[in-house]
């Protein structure tokens, strides 16, 4: 499925902002992602699996509460990393 | 012909400033990871190349990247500093950032020690490739009783620095706590023990409490047996080993500077050659330069006395605070000593403080710095 990308994570895919993963949850996805361009998942899951505080994941434009999430392959999953700091 | 690097990590990435041996003319290569806090950069003394920096974007989690060519090229850790993932129903934590690096003894050349906060102790063996918690720290049962609570943090967290190895056995390893404290370890981290007698801790109920103390800056001279001091929140103090118990050598200057500070730096030769740069520890901790006039202070003679060495320093007027990575000195004859400044600027001294120039202005706010010698 099509996955988003905020640019502070551009540097893990080449400058992509757009690729392709697959997982039938959200935590799946983001293990592929990883598989995928290594290192990526730790910049925005902390090591107790939690969305890190300033990164947001939306799934359909519906915020995710957490990684458990379901995903079906047509959804569409956007991340921000939110605006913070100075 | 050898080259002086100058790393310094700011709050908005790192800069490599660099001159000869000889210190006349400076370049300055950078920035790193533009828009990153980098907390420290350290290159590997033992192998003279390899370059480790605690890496953090506002957004996004912390990371360690390494460089064998000065920065050309950077490849981030396989396995960065992670605590251990919590069992279900437990309370597990998470790595702010990573605020400390420190190569391993000279025995042990691809290892490497990380302090983290929420303060962590991390070891790797290979390079600063993959990371791996010291146990015998970050799950000891005290742990928490010595930090105080997680809840108990200074303005950018708490956090586990000063991480030193003991020059003469790799087995024997200290770290400074804020707050908690200083202690040691004789076994390579697998069992730790506080080193607190003797120091102030004018924050906490019991004047004799066994940890809980603010150590901002511990340092183990590199070539000395048993020479360890340290800037604390109350106070400078000088190691007893025999006793174990601190001596305040702060109580030796001038009353109107007192003994606050964050750094504090040896000479790299002369055990009893060390220096601090003292701050306002007054009325709400304002951590600037005393009065507006930003001073070095230096003793000859193990703290039992203190000079002034503000030549070339701002005369007025001037309320930077220096952090307590933030000051250091090289290994040359004579000692090369460098400072920044949370305003972004590198000041020098060639002479062991005799005469200060700034090296360098308009850099972001420079949490660190450590100096190399590269072929």
């Amino acid at each position: 499925m099509k996955v988003l990308l905020p640019t502070p994570l551009a540097d893990y895919t080449a400058q992509a902002r757009e690729v392709e993963a697959e997982g039938a949850t959200l935590a799946e996805l983001l293990d592929d992602l990883d598989r995928r361009f290594p290192g990526i998942r730790f910049r925005m899951i902390d090591e107790q699996g939690a969305i890190r505080a300033h990164i947001k994941i939306f799934v359909n434009r519906r915020q995710a509460p957490g990684i458990a999430s379901r995903l079906a392959p047509s959804d569409e999953v956007l991340v921000v990393a939110a605006l913070s700091g100075g | 012909m050898p080259r002086l690097l100058v790393l310094v990590g700011t709050r908005k990435g790192l800069f490599i400033v660099s001159s000869g041996a000889d210190r006349r003319e400076w370049s300055i290569d950078g920035p790193h990871f533009l828009g990153q806090v980098v907390n420290h950069a350290v290159l590997d003394p033992r192998d003279g190349r390899t370059l480790l920096a605690a890496v953090r974007a506002g957004h996004l989690g912390p990371t360690v990247f390494r460089s064998e060519d000065l920065g050309r090229t950077w490849a981030e850790a396989q396995t960065p500093p992670a605590f251990r993932k919590a069992a279900e129903g437990e309370r597990g934590e998470a790595v702010s950032h990573v605020f400390w690096l420190t190569p391993g003894h000279a025995s042990q050349p691809l290892r490497w020690y990380a302090g983290v906060s929420p303060p962590g102790l991390f070891v790797s063996d290979d390079s600063g490739r993959n990371w791996k918690g010291i146990a015998g720290f970050n799950e000891n049962p005290d742990r928490i009783q010595w930090c105080g609570g997680l809840q108990d943090a200074p303005p950018d967290g708490a956090t586990l620095h000063s991480l030193s190895v003991d020059p003469f056995d790799a087995d024997h390893l200290y770290i400074g706590i804020s707050t908690g404290g200083v202690f040691e370890s004789r076994d390579a981290g697998a069992t730790w023990t506080p080193l607190n007698k003797g120091v102030a801790a004018d924050f906490l109920p019991d004047p004799d409490a066994p940890f809980g103390h603010d150590p901002h800056c511990l340092r183990v001279h590199g070539a000395a047996r048993d020479v360890v001091y340290q800037q604390n929140h109350c106070g400078i103090y000088r190691l007893d080993r025999g006793a174990d118990r601190w001596q305040r050598i702060g109580e030796h200057m001038p009353r109107e500077v007192g003994d606050i500070g964050f750094p504090l730096t040896l000479h790299p030769r002369d055990p009893k050659t060390l220096w601090v740069f003292p701050m306002d520890g007054g009325t709400v901790w304002p951590r600037t330069a005393i009065g507006g006039k930003p001073a070095v202070y230096e003793s000859r003679d193990a703290g039992e006395s203190w000079k002034r060495r503000d030549s070339g320093l701002p005369r007025e007027q001037a309320w930077f605070t220096v952090k307590r990575q933030a000051m250091t000195s090289d290994t040359l004859d004579p000692v090369g000593l460098y400072l920044g400044t949370t305003g972004g600027e590198l000041w020098a001294s060639f002479d062991e403080g005799g005469a200060w120039r700034c090296l360098r202005m308009h850099l972001p706010h420079i949490y660190s710095i450590e100096t190399a010698i590269v072929p």
